[in-house]
């Protein structure tokens, strides 16, 4: 009988660490890293960078990885970042059909439904249709372009800046960015009003 | 593979949904570090679970799974060694042989030696080759015709040789979009396009006359 993966991992942990090959202080740091440290709000901030400063926006469409770094992000799954920027009538999408490739630096670690067989299956096949299905309706005119990151190049959405936000701040207008806009699954989020 | 319905979405969804999880993450991730496996290597190792396994038992069991295998053929854990633990917790830890070679580089970008084959808007197409190992070629496009719309810079690890530590070669690295209908047949979104990320070695030239084609101009 197969143990439940609680115990396993426990298991498998307290081996490792009597064999010295890893420190469970050294798993904690990891965990604190990314449940607190690297998150969304990252990405949040770049796009709300790039609306707000055209010569910023233009060097993270130019290099990604570089326009990032200014912001102070980088690191594992970001050793080379592409901006994909909507428009009225192109999308862009992110998936990674092969496992679960995600850009870890400016989004933290992905949610389930984009690790999930589902996501990963028809989004490259029935795109528009998986989109209306999660609250993003695009008339049949707009093209839809999915980046399937089967490499170690990551893709960030830059959605389009909501209109009535003019002359907003870059920490108000982050507040509009949500992680399903930067994978591009849904748009920025429209300001209350 | 069809049939999953709908993308399932959870409101606030926490990084981790058990304790466990996280830990698995960790493990991995220094298990990497240690030069236990290379990431391809434990893409690799997930990809050579049981299907049905890897099916039912979520994105984290993947992760746990394949390192338990990639400790086992690395002889760091023994036959039989985690669950003689999961019986008794007092059961002893086996003595390692040896211990993983940290890797000399990481990442996996490595400077580019020579100029890229393909260069953008040329029309190629992808490889028809169905290998029992690892690849990062995915069975759509298999055969399928596209045009190059980036050439990512530098050069890459071509996965299908460093997961089988068969050394790094790498390669240019082309994001290459293919219509829809390319793909999926003539029902297909006719304003649909997939962008993939394309190893050269993936690649074959098309003869530009026979292109399908593409706007590159619609950002």
């Amino acid at each position: 009988m197969e143990h439940a993966d609680d115990l396993r991992t426990e298991a498998l942990e307290s081996l490792l660490v009597e064999k010295g090959l890893v420190a469970s202080e050294a798993v904690d740091a990891i965990l604190r890293h990314y449940e607190q440290e690297v998150g969304p709000l990252n990405g949040a901030r770049v796009v709300a960078r790039a609306w707000s400063d055209a010569a910023y926006r233009r060097r993270l469409l130019a290099d990604g990885t570089a326009a990032i770094a200014e912001l102070g992000y980088g690191g594992p799954q970001g050793e080379h970042i592409v901006v994909v920027e909507n428009a009225p009538r192109l999308h862009n999408v992110v998936v990674c059909t092969l496992c679960s490739c995600y850009p870890w630096p400016v989004l933290g670690l992905p949610p389930a439904w984009y690790k999930d067989p589902a996501y990963r299956s028809r989004i490259v096949r029935e795109p528009r249709q998986v989109l209306a299905e999660m609250g993003l309706a695009l008339p049949g005119d707009v093209e839809i372009r999915v980046w399937d990151s089967s490499a170690e190049i990551r893709y960030l959405v830059l959605p389009e800046r909501p209109a009535g936000t003019e002359g907003w701040s870059e920490e108000r207008l982050a507040g509009l960015v949500s992680r399903d806009a930067m994978i591009g699954v849904a748009r920025a989020a429209a300001p209350r009003g | 593979m069809e049939g999953f319905g709908p993308v399932e979405r959870e409101a606030a969804e926490p990084v981790f949904h058990a304790p466990w999880e996280g830990r698995v993450f960790g493990l991995a991730n220094l298990a990497l570090a240690l030069g236990v496996a290379n990431l391809d290597g434990f893409r690799h190792a997930i990809e050579r679970l049981p299907p049905l396994t890897y099916l039912s038992v979520g994105y984290y069991g993947r992760w746990l799974r394949a390192l338990e295998l990639l400790l086992r053929e690395r002889g760091l854990l023994a036959p039989g060694e985690l669950e003689a633990r999961l019986r008794d917790p007092r059961a002893p830890a086996a003595p390692l042989a040896s211990r993983p070679l940290p890797p000399a580089e990481l990442g996996a970008k490595r400077p580019r030696l020579r100029e890229p084959r393909f260069a953008a808007g040329e029309a190629v197409r992808a490889a028809n080759r169905h290998p029992h190992g690892h690849t990062r070629l995915p069975r759509y496009a298999r055969g399928r015709r596209g045009t190059i719309a980036l050439v990512h810079p530098e050069a890459w690890l071509l996965p299908d040789a460093h997961a089988h530590g068969d050394g790094e070669h790498p390669e240019p690295v082309y994001a290459v979009r293919f219509a829809a209908r390319e793909l999926w047949g003539e029902d297909a979104d006719p304003a649909a396009w997939v962008h993939l990320d394309c190893f050269e070695s993936y690649l074959e030239p098309l003869d530009a006359s026979r292109a399908t084609g593409g706007s590159h101009g619609a950002r």
